[in-house]
């Protein structure tokens, strides 16, 4: 049984479907890329999992319980984290302030500042300035910050939303390193990237999003070599 | 001089009721985003409960407050429960719409139910006046109970946001409602725990407000309730020091201005000021301006 099981899943913004039964798996330990173009349907492929759209049709399971009806709010108990697309960090609040919401489930205060302390050994940028308001970090720093805000409520899985957007390129390799860390650290992950080749490169499996149905699956290498990944998401 | 410093107290309590009604405003707007124009007629209505626990049922008066409180909290949780939390995402007009429907609806359920007679509100606080200077300054114990009542409420609010997880989820849903979500909070039960806070406060600012001015109709809570929105906009809506600020000097201004310029001219003085605090600075007082970097 895979940890995170999507079942035919089938998700509508009024009229319109933007997800057409879409089923896959994410296995314990894995990291697990889902690529595509803008509008492809992975930011509410993610949305869905994550509780915050209820689909039409299909089922989503984590660690072997149904949670497709479950709130968004009540996952994040289950042990699943969300990055949302755009960091979403309070921007007014300090980044203290912000890491200590992402503890928000927990309660343990000595487990929760054992966590603070991982967190700013991890991304040190973040200690320097833990006194600073969220809204004037660099987008590099609120990616970090947003990611070190999911990881206080210490995930067993944690969703991606485009941690690249928006990023220089130094920014890119730093954020990806990041993920690849957290995997080794034991949390698995799903990744939604427009940056293919990127998210390929640190992922075990992939799967390719095409407008609302999933169109290539497999081993992120193979997917790298495909002719038709290459042409269309690859740059090659 | 006397006379000068006798308005300022005055002032003071009234900005003080003025405040207290004002951080229900803001608290709500902060956190759900949307101007509870209802919000003064819960005033009202928790007047009508104290009035009657106290004259018509003889209740003490500590009880009374304590079952005034108790049914507005609930009132205010059924009002966001039936009118407002359907609308979640609606257009703000549709919103602000049915919260001026929910005010109307609880001034005629008032009239309905209590009539159109003014009441003759029992005052709350059973204390002498303070006499000062040799008998020439006064404060009128209501005054005194007022004021410091609002200093409390205010303190306990504040040390509520900045200790309690729920005011910290209060926080992080005035930030963002979604990202809120992702932490695990659960935004409709914080929604309704502003209502309940503001809607209590309601209650205590109409049993003061009828303490000191004796007069309850089931008009009495529009006025305060609008000024009181004044006031919070006055301080930086969404700002809880904010609105106690613009409720003190909301008050100050308009017995000021009813004791040197002209009691007709009062309310026109309170709302002109407004205007020019929000030309000046639009985001009020204590508005927050955040400097985003993208």
């Amino acid at each position: 049984m895979a940890m995170l099981e999507i079942r035919d899943l089938e998700v509508y913004y009024g009229m319109i479907q933007a997800i057409k039964g879409i089923s896959f798996d994410v296995n314990e330990g894995e990291v697990i890329a889902l690529i595509g173009a803008n509008g492809a349907g992975k930011t509410t492929t993610l949305h869905t999992i994550s509780g915050l759209i209820a689909p039409k049709h299909g089922t989503v399971t984590f660690e072997g319980k149904d949670i497709t009806k479950i709130p968004a709010h009540k996952i994040v108990y289950a042990g699943m984290a969300h990055v949302p697309e755009g960091r979403r960090v309070f921007p007014s609040l300090s980044v203290l302030q912000n890491l200590k919401l992402g503890a928000y489930t927990r309660n343990n205060k000595d487990e929760i500042e054992e966590s603070l302390q991982m967190i700013y050994k991890r991304f040190p940028r973040l200690e320097e300035r833990k006194n600073q308001p969220a809204g004037t970090l660099s987008g590099g720093e609120q990616q970090m910050l947003a990611m070190g805000r999911a990881l206080m409520s210490k995930p067993r899985i944690i969703l991606m939303d485009e941690p690249s957007m928006g990023l220089s390129p130094i920014f890119v390799n730093e954020i990806f390193d990041i993920i690849k860390q957290v995997s080794a650290s034991g949390t698995t992950v799903l990744l939604v990237e427009q940056n293919a080749k990127k998210a390929l490169s640190i992922a075990d499996r992939g799967y390719v999003l095409e407008t609302g149905r999933i169109v290539l699956e497999g081993n992120a290498q193979d997917l790298m070599n495909d002719e038709s990944v290459k042409k269309a998401y690859l740059g090659e | 001089m006397m006379s000068f410093i006798s308005y300022l107290l005055n002032g003071v309590s009234l900005g003080s009721v003025y405040a207290i009604i004002a951080l229900g405003y803001t608290m709500v707007y902060g956190i759900a985003k949307m101007l509870n124009f209802a919000h003064g007629d819960v005033i009202m209505i928790g007047s009508y409960v104290a009035f009657v626990a106290i004259n018509s049922m003889g209740l003490p008066i500590p009880l009374s407050i304590l079952i005034s409180v108790a049914v507005c909290t609930l009132l205010g949780v059924t009002i966001e429960r039936i009118a407002y939390k359907p609308l979640r995402h609606a257009s703000k007009l549709a919103v602000l719409i049915t919260a001026i429907g929910a005010s109307y609806f609880l001034q005629n359920m008032a009239l309905l139910i209590f009539g159109a007679n003014t009441k003759s509100f029992p005052s709350v606080v059973k204390m002498d006046p303070l006499k000062l200077a040799d008998g020439q300054l006064t404060i009128s114990s209501e005054t005194i109970v007022t004021v410091i009542a609002c200093i409390i409420i205010m303190i306990c609010l504040m040390a509520f946001m900045k200790y309690s997880k729920a005011g910290h989820a209060m926080l992080a849903v005035s930030e963002d409602g979604g990202a809120a979500q992702l932490m695990g909070i659960n935004v409709n039960a914080t929604i309704a725990l502003t209502f309940a806070i503001g809607s209590a406060l309601a209650a205590i600012a109409g049993v003061l407000l009828c303490s000191a001015y004796p007069s309850l109709t089931p008009y009495t809570g529009a006025m305060p309730g609008i000024k009181a929105f004044v006031a919070a906009v006055f301080g930086g809506i969404g700002s809880i020091p904010g609105a106690f600020i613009g409720g003190i000097l909301l008050g100050v201004i308009e017995i000021l201005g009813k004791a040197y310029i002209s009691s007709q001219l009062a309310d026109a003085i309170v709302f002109a000021v407004l205007i020019i605090v929000l030309v000046v600075k639009p985001t009020g007082l204590l508005g927050k301006q955040i400097q985003e970097k993208v």
